[in-house]
């Protein structure tokens, strides 16, 4: 491993580097393809007050060698974050690596949306990124043997407190998902209304140009004396 | 990561080796909503181990007939699983290869529509919170199994949330639609309905002024 100074001042040494470097290989779960430019946009429909964590890694398509590069320094990466309403939540420009917070205060569809505008990919033609992406919402952002260590938990408390967050997170759902009924409600009853109204106009309107035209025929059909 | 490190040596690496297991356990699943714009495919690839389950859960929530079509792949290449212009389905399969597998979303068959497309993809079974709860040498206590049963319990519950938001996303969206649809629609037709008829009178018998002052004439 890259040691460090002197060895004097080192005490931890190259097993604690090691140990180091392998976490920071970070998230190495599905991956996929973007081109140079290209943005990709995952959406979460989440309630309010969640927390969720997005964790990437980024590796770029070195043409001559025909495979991946495990790390390439100076690649970045802009998350953008936006609610329900389309008001930007987040919106960072982070490392070839990283890690991405945000907890919702409105509930709703949030969209997160990535891109690399790096430009040296503009060097290397025909760029191709490979994204390794990760993102927990709710409970599931929850870190256990951190909060372990944090309360100093036994093993029964934390799996307590695990229940204890699940069904939280099943009660903000349910109040969540009586928002989106209301809203569903809503939407019908206009429909309703609209239909409604539509019906009543569209009579009148047939009504008063069928007596229009009556009127009008019947002094035109009188004129000419076939009647 | 941690803020109070510890003071000696062997405990900090302990808590590397803890947090690097972490790390190693976390990424075991994917749950992911995109959107495949019209005439697009867009793929995924996971690595698997040999003998792991994994299981594929997708439904299309907005766009079109709301169909998709759907194919998974092995890292040899062989199509282990093929559907087209399905609106939700479940795939499990135990990778027998180890190696990259990838599964794609295909709206190639569509010329105007795009697709907001759900995943859950699962592999293997869902680690213990803590590390160390995976090499228990004795059986589980009564008020362990009860937590287990009740994450369990739980666990479904939450699925079928998820299932039941997606259901109700799908019917909100068209019910959106509809609202607009008869907005829109019932504005024009009244706006080209009334000047037909009055053109159509109009065409038949000449312009009102004209006939009704014949007939005064008359």
């Amino acid at each position: 491993m890259a040691g460090v100074g002197a060895r004097g001042r080192l005490v931890m040494g190259w097993p604690v580097l090691l140990l180091l470097a392998l976490c920071a290989a970070g998230a190495r779960g599905l991956y996929f393809h973007i081109g140079e430019t290209e943005k990709r946009c995952f959406i979460e429909e989440i309630p309010d007050e969640t927390m969720v964590i997005g964790n990437y890694r980024t590796q770029m398509w070195d043409k001559q060698k025909e495979v991946f590069l495990p790390s390439t320094p100076g690649l970045g990466m802009h998350v953008e974050v936006k609610d329900p309403e389309g008001k930007v939540v987040l919106s960072r420009q982070y490392g070839s690596e990283g890690r991405f917070t945000f907890t919702s205060h409105t509930p709703g569809e949030h969209q997160i949306c990535l891109h690399s505008n790096s430009t040296r990919m503009a060097l290397f033609a025909g760029g191709r990124l490979r994204v390794h992406l990760d993102i927990q919402v709710g409970e599931h952002a929850n870190n256990y043997p951190e909060i372990a260590a944090k309360d100093k938990l036994t093993e029964l408390q934390l799996r307590a407190r695990q229940l204890l967050d699940q069904v939280e997170q099943i009660q903000k759902e349910q109040d969540y998902q009586r928002y989106r009924e209301e809203r569903f409600r809503l939407t019908s009853e206009s429909t309703n209304q609209r239909v409604l109204w539509w019906s009543i106009a569209q009579t009148v309107i047939l009504i008063l140009t069928g007596i229009w035209q009556m009127r009008h025929l019947k002094s035109f059909f009188e004129a000419k004396k076939l009647v | 990561m941690d803020s109070a490190a510890p003071r000696s040596t062997s405990a900090l690496l302990l808590l590397l080796l803890l947090l690097l297991l972490l790390r190693a356990e976390r990424t075991r699943g994917a749950e992911l909503t995109f959107e495949l714009p019209d005439s697009a495919k867009q793929c995924f690839h996971e690595d698997v181990e040999q003998g792991v389950k994994f299981s594929l859960d997708y439904q299309v929530i907005t766009g079109g007939h709301y169909d998709v079509d759907c194919y998974v792949e092995d890292p040899l290449g062989n199509t282990i699983y093929r559907e087209t212009k399905k609106q939700y389905d479940s795939f499990t399969h135990r990778a027998e290869v180890k190696g990259v597998y990838q599964f794609c979303f295909s709206n190639e068959f569509s010329t105007f529509s795009h697709k907001t497309i759900y995943f859950d993809f699962q592999v293997g079974d869902e680690p213990p919170i803590l590390p160390d709860m995976g090499n228990r040498v004795t059986a589980l206590t009564q008020m362990e199994s009860a937590c287990v049963t009740i994450h369990e319990a739980l666990k479904t519950v939450i699925d079928s949330q998820t299932h039941y938001r997606l259901r109700e996303a799908q019917d909100r969206a068209r019910a959106e639609d509809l609202n607009n649809r008869v907005s829109y629609w019932s504005i024009a037709s009244t706006d080209e309905q009334t000047p037909a008829f009055c053109k159509l009178a109009q065409s038949v018998a000449g312009a009102p002024s004209a006939s009704v002052m014949g007939s005064r004439r008359n």
